[in-house]
């Protein structure tokens, strides 16, 4: 339980940069998530925190002392690796003892904490077994329940569930939350799965090249993302992105012209922010969501037109429609009932009111 | 009484379905069988030598001189050589305690020497960690028969502080010297196969790198160090060339070179003794094998990841 400060934080490697100078303070008991890409330096940077990898520049704090030269060992901290890890030639009880037994903790204490965790995990009938002996699912509970009976004042997880199958996954998810609403502790999960970074995290990391694009909480990384790379990166389907250009809709109000025959009106409490950018080649940003075939009764800032479908992909409880516009392909979200058959047009509503408009010199939202 | 004649058919019934399920296919059986015959010939050519070996050892000096007789049968059996080898060589009280003791103190510094060596090799990552690798092979490659040579000078100099030449502690000093290179290119290997995160997990845990070490690498790799033992301990007990150029000394001498130079006198071979000697000589290395066969085969790392 301790927070945890990154200053300026390197990592070199012969050619590679693979972390460059970032900085980042993660509170104490709080729940985050690194996302990215891979070679993004998500899980270099975890590496570093645990002390399995040198830093070749900066400082990492955890509580109040600066780690740079302490070994993994004197760190306190726990870690569940992508692949487990378990010693397989210890039972499930000894492998989550181990960890207590070099720090010479009493049998009975041992014991105690052991049996706690194994509740907490469901895996009280396990322990007599060895790691060869169980399924995936199991392998992941021990390799957790080995990090919780340390209490460490850190938890590090690196991709904790993609080798799991998909429903295992989730169910694994759901769990990883109510343990840690139980062991309150600090938590750096690493994750190239932007679905459980939003759905675990108090707040999310998303990097690329090193460098960190954004950091926020999953509302404000859906909402109001910052970048081109973390508006694509968070959500699923991704976010559209169509070249465009600012022009004046008349009466002060403002268009995106996306071709010629079709503008999109800009809803008017945007126009403000996005006048500087009038008559520049810019970047509409909008999620599949946001492109329905349903049509408000009230509200302003919905705009409408008409597509032809190419490819109907049903999901049950909605239905991705994909059209092009100019050759570039969209992704819309529609009720499975409004959905036709492939080939024929439809009609779509734009919620304007959560688009992005992207400047695309630097990738940075406007 | 009725009931029990009337489950009594159905009870019959389940049984013939539970029988028909597990009967394996005829053509699986015949499938298993051609296999074994398959092997038989390989065995019959693996186990030959051996045959002839204990057979003849068996026979008389007469009948193994009879020249109309077979040689791959006896007629009589008698004990006479391994009596000879018990009371007129020094076979049982030096040659066999030599060559345990030899084998044993070469094998138990090489392994550890070897197995601290090949971890270093395949877990540190220092400057030029490549060439020693590719050094160590090298060594590994330099033919006994030329080494020798060099060898002598090396015993004679170390002979004038300790003396140790025409004793087994030549041998003990010498045969590390192709055994170290061998355990170690055999383990780092192994090394490489046991998963780097279980280590780093081990260090997160509370371990330095030497108690890692201990505690987890080592017991992980007890395949492979067995392994490693039972390829020395052959090696060092057939080793032949050291042990006739350093031990002149009958008492001093190893199994195999005891019963090449007093068994076989200028062209006088006692073939009965001789086979009696190879057979005696091989038991211990038959049985130390199958003592560790399953432990030997057997993958330990299974389980530790995924």
């Amino acid at each position: 339980m301790a927070a945890i400060e990154l200053r300026d934080l390197w990592k070199r490697y012969d050619r590679v940069e693979a972390v460059q100078g970032i900085n980042l303070d993660i509170r104490h008991n709080e729940f985050i998530a690194l996302v990215g890409p891979s070679g993004c330096g998500k899980t270099t940077t975890l590496r570093m925190i645990a002390g399995l990898e040198d830093i070749t520049a900066g400082e990492i704090r955890v509580g109040d002392r600066v780690v740079n030269e302490v070994p993994p060992k004197d760190r306190d901290i726990a870690m569940v690796f992508q692949n487990y890890a378990l010693y397989p030639h210890m039972t499930v009880y000894d492998n989550m003892a181990f960890g207590l037994k070099l720090r010479k903790t009493s049998k009975a204490e041992i014991d105690r904490r052991v049996r706690d965790a194994a509740d907490i995990l469901n895996i009280g009938e396990l322990l007599d077994r060895r790691p060869k002996q169980l399924s995936g699912g199991q392998r992941q509970r021990v390799a957790m329940g080995r990090a919780i009976v340390r209490n460490p004042q850190v938890f590090l997880f690196d991709e904790p569930l993609s080798n799991l199958d998909a429903k295992l996954r989730v169910q694994m998810r759901t769990e990883i939350k109510k343990i840690h609403r139980r062991v309150r502790t600090t938590v750096v999960y690493v994750t190239h799965d932007q679905i459980e970074a939003m759905t675990l995290a108090d707040r999310i990391v998303v990097m690329n090249f090193g460098l960190i694009e954004q950091v926020g909480t999953p509302d404000e990384m859906y909402n109001a993302p910052k970048t081109r790379f973390v508006a694509s990166f968070i959500g699923s389907p991704s976010m559209n992105f169509l070249p465009c250009r600012v022009v004046s809709g008349g009466n002060g109000s403002l268009a995106l012209r996306l071709t010629d025959k079709l503008s999109l009106a800009v809803p008017p409490e945007r126009a403000a922010r996005y006048r500087s950018h009038l008559d520049r080649e810019m970047v509409f940003g909008i999620r599949p969501e946001h492109i329905s075939d349903r049509r408000p009764n009230a509200g302003s800032g919905f705009e409408e037109f008409e597509a032809g479908m190419e490819v109907v992909e049903p999901m049950g409880i909605d239905t991705m429609v994909f059209f092009s516009i100019d050759g570039i392909e969209i992704c819309a979200r529609a009720r499975p009932r409004a959905v036709g058959p492939v080939g024929e047009a439809m009609p779509f509503t734009v919620d304007m009111n959560e688009m992005h408009l992207i400047d695309p010199a630097n990738d940075r939202v406007v | 009484m009725s009931s029990d004649t009337a489950t009594m058919p159905a009870m019959a019934k389940s049984e013939r379905t539970s029988l028909a399920l597990n009967r394996t296919p005829m053509w699986r059986q015949r499938k298993k069988l051609a296999n074994y015959l398959a092997l038989l010939p390989y065995i019959a050519f693996a186990l030959f030598p051996f045959y002839i070996m204990v057979i003849t050892s068996l026979k008389s000096n007469q009948e193994i001189n009879n020249l109309s007789k077979s040689p791959f049968w006896a007629t009589g059996i008698t004990t006479d050589h391994y009596v000879y080898l018990a009371q007129n060589t020094g076979f049982f009280d030096h040659w066999l305690l030599n060559t345990v003791i030899v084998a044993t103190v070469s094998t138990v510094i090489s392994v550890s020497v070897g197995t601290l060596g090949a971890y270093a090799l395949a877990r540190l990552r220092f400057r030029g960690v490549e060439m020693f690798g590719v050094a160590v092979f090298i060594t590994y490659l330099v033919p006994q028969s030329l080494l020798f040579i060099p060898l002598i000078n090396v015993v004679n100099a170390v002979d004038s502080v300790v003396p140790i030449r025409d004793t087994y502690w030549s041998l003990i000093l010498t045969y590390p010297t192709f055994l170290i290179p061998f355990v170690m290119w055999l383990l780092m290997g192994y090394f490489r196969t046991i998963p780097v995160e279980v280590e780093e997990c081990a260090y997160l845990d509370g371990c330095s790198r030497l108690s890692a070490l201990f505690r987890v690498v080592l017991p992980m790799a007890m395949p492979g160090i067995i392994c490693a033992v039972l390829f020395s301990y052959t090696l060092s007990w057939n080793e032949f060339l050291y042990s006739l150029v350093f031990i002149q000394d009958q008492a001093a001498k190893t199994l195999s070179v005891g019963v090449f130079t007093e068994l076989i006198r200028g062209d006088i071979y006692y073939w009965g003794s001789l086979m009696a000697a190879c057979f005696t000589g091989a038991i211990p290395i038959v049985v130390l094998y199958s003592f560790f066969m399953d432990y030997y085969v057997s993958g330990l790392t299974s389980g530790a990841i995924k």
